[in-house]
């Protein structure tokens, strides 16, 4: 029994073959390369009618943006959204994979799904790979039992909150939170004050910017209001604008080999008949 | 102090850049200073004239990025051996009786950079002027005091980002050419505060400590425009500087600060 089961191929999971190797290598000095970590603000808070989440839309690797309008609110279920906060592969890895059991979930069950459902499932996973899958969610959306929102940490443990942020901008943004969130507060008041987090964080956190994504989880209706406000645009563009001289790369030789077609037109006399 | 194994320094990020041309030098900075994913200020200039307020028009600039300790105490270390006037202490000035040029200063700061080579100023350093004949001349250093002269350079965080730019636009001829030729760029000088403008717009969208903050972000030009050779007294210059809120650019979108310069 022992030994079958070390024969057998692993079912899932990651693969931990390399680890002993980049250990020793990094022991030698070898740098490894960077991930590339979404340096976030995320927010979310409850309104009257159900959930409101938001995002910047910065990816950074070190000081360099590395994209500049990404998506950081993911898709769990209709009804249910996460904000994702960490290192951009697993944040998307993660929330993947669960909104895929959700939905399998819902097949088999044939009712929506419900958010401490899709809780415990991240929790779980996060809480089995022990921090190493860097991902720091805000989950939000509205089941049966109302609306509902999370905070979930990479090492497993979350929080049960009216308002929540995460990532780099989390402190700047709930200084906007703490100072203005009340209890029932309308669907327009509620996307004006997640929009100032967002900005709170976007001007005063440099691993977060450019725009605001907002999504509106109500009972039966989701809004995912995508770049709702674009409170970075370009500064300048050069009146006199740029021209390109052809020539800056030397052709050393030229060789043109053209593509042999192979195809033979068979002639089908039968249509003509 | 060379093998000491604790990081004594911090980069406060931010950006230098300085164009020559024929009878004029601009050079801008950005105004941010910052470590890790915070910001300290948003209103800091780089771009120091090594004088005190007596002595407002000079003939060089320093735009300096790196550590802002280090920054301030090589200003203020070359400050006092330029003039000083106020203190009393005319080092230069007392004893030749002029301004240092701008090459002059260029040597001065390359010695001082490398009097402190096993314990170096982090700064990253860009001097603009205009040289003895009137000629826009840009001197570009490494932090221990190596230095060229040059048309254009870049310092700082967002320096390998723009550096490629200002290479394809101003295509400085290689200092190996036999005739020597000019290094200062075709370009008028509202061409190269455009240019300048739009490497920075570019840059603060791909490097975070690169700043774009519209009201509260300037960035520093200054401008030379005299092709005449500079006369020592300082009331011989017009000296305009455009920092007051009513010189807000709408369509650059921040405030800006200029020093434009005349006789």
């Amino acid at each position: 029994m022992e030994k079958a089961r070390v024969d057998l191929p692993p079912k899932g999971g990651f693969s931990f073959d390399l680890c002993r190797r980049n250990e020793m290598l990094t022991k030698k000095g070898l740098q490894l390369p960077g991930f590339r970590k979404t340096g976030t603000t995320i927010v979310g808070l409850i309104f009257e009618d159900g959930v409101i989440l938001g995002a910047d839309t910065r990816a950074t690797e070190g000081p360099i943006v590395a994209d500049k309008n990404c998506e950081k609110i993911h898709y769990m279920a209709p009804n249910i959204y996460c904000c994702g906060a960490g290192t951009a592969a697993d944040t998307e890895a993660v929330t993947d994979m669960v909104s895929s059991q959700l939905q399998l979930h819902r097949y088999a069950t044939r009712r929506e799904s419900r958010v401490i459902t899709a809780l415990t499932l991240l929790k779980s996973h996060l809480f089995s790979y022990q921090g190493h899958v860097s991902a720091a969610l805000v989950l939000g959306g509205v089941d049966i039992t109302g609306p509902h929102l999370h905070t979930v940490y990479p090492h497993g443990s979350t929080d049960t909150l009216p308002f929540a942020t995460m990532g780099s901008g989390s402190l700047a943004a709930m200084a906007v939170f703490e100072s203005k969130y009340k209890e029932g507060l309308t669907r327009e008041d509620g996307i004006q004050l997640v929009g100032e987090a967002i900005c709170s964080g976007i001007f005063n956190d440099l691993g977060s910017g450019s725009n605001v994504d907002v999504c509106v989880i109500t009972k039966g209706k989701t809004d995912y209001l995508r770049n709702h406000q674009l409170p970075n645009p370009r500064t300048y563009i050069s009146s006199r604008g740029y021209s390109f001289d052809r020539g800056h790369t030397e052709v050393l030789s030229t060789k043109i080999t053209p593509l042999k077609l192979k195809a033979e037109v068979v002639e089908n006399d039968a249509m003509e008949e | 102090m060379a093998l000491r194994g604790d990081w004594v320094y911090e980069n406060n990020g931010g950006t230098c850049v300085a164009i020559a041309g024929s009878d004029y030098c601009v050079v801008a900075a950005d105004t941010r200073l910052s470590v890790g994913y915070s910001i300290h200020t948003r209103d800091y200039s780089k771009i120091c004239n090594l004088c005190d307020l007596l002595f407002p028009a000079d003939k060089c600039v320093l735009a300096s990025s790196g550590f802002q300790g280090d920054m301030k105490a090589l200003q203020k270390n070359l400050a006092a051996k330029h003039l000083v006037s106020v203190h009393l202490l005319h080092i230069y000035q007392h004893q030749h009786n002029k301004q240092m040029s701008c090459p002059a200063m260029a040597r001065l700061l390359s010695n001082t950079l490398y009097y402190k080579r096993f314990f170096p100023y982090y700064t990253f350093n860009i001097l603009g002027g205009l040289d003895n004949e009137g000629k826009g001349c840009v001197y570009t250093y490494d932090a221990v005091g190596s230095y060229e002269r040059v048309g254009y350079s870049c310092q700082g965080t967002g320096g390998a980002l723009i550096m490629p730019v200002l290479d394809n636009q101003l295509k400085s001829p290689s200092p190996l050419l036999l005739p020597a030729r000019d290094a200062v760029t075709p370009l008028s000088e509202s061409e190269a505060v455009d240019l300048v403008k739009d490497v920075f717009a570019s840059a603060t969208e791909r490097d975070i400590y690169t700043v774009r903050f519209p009201i509260f972000f300037f960035f520093q030009f200054l401008a030379f425009c005299e092709s005449d050779i500079f006369p020592t007294q300082q009331h011989a210059y017009s000296s305009r500087v455009l920092n007051d809120p009513n010189e807000y650019d709408p369509l650059i979108g921040f405030r800006l600060s200029y020093r434009i310069m005349h006789k």
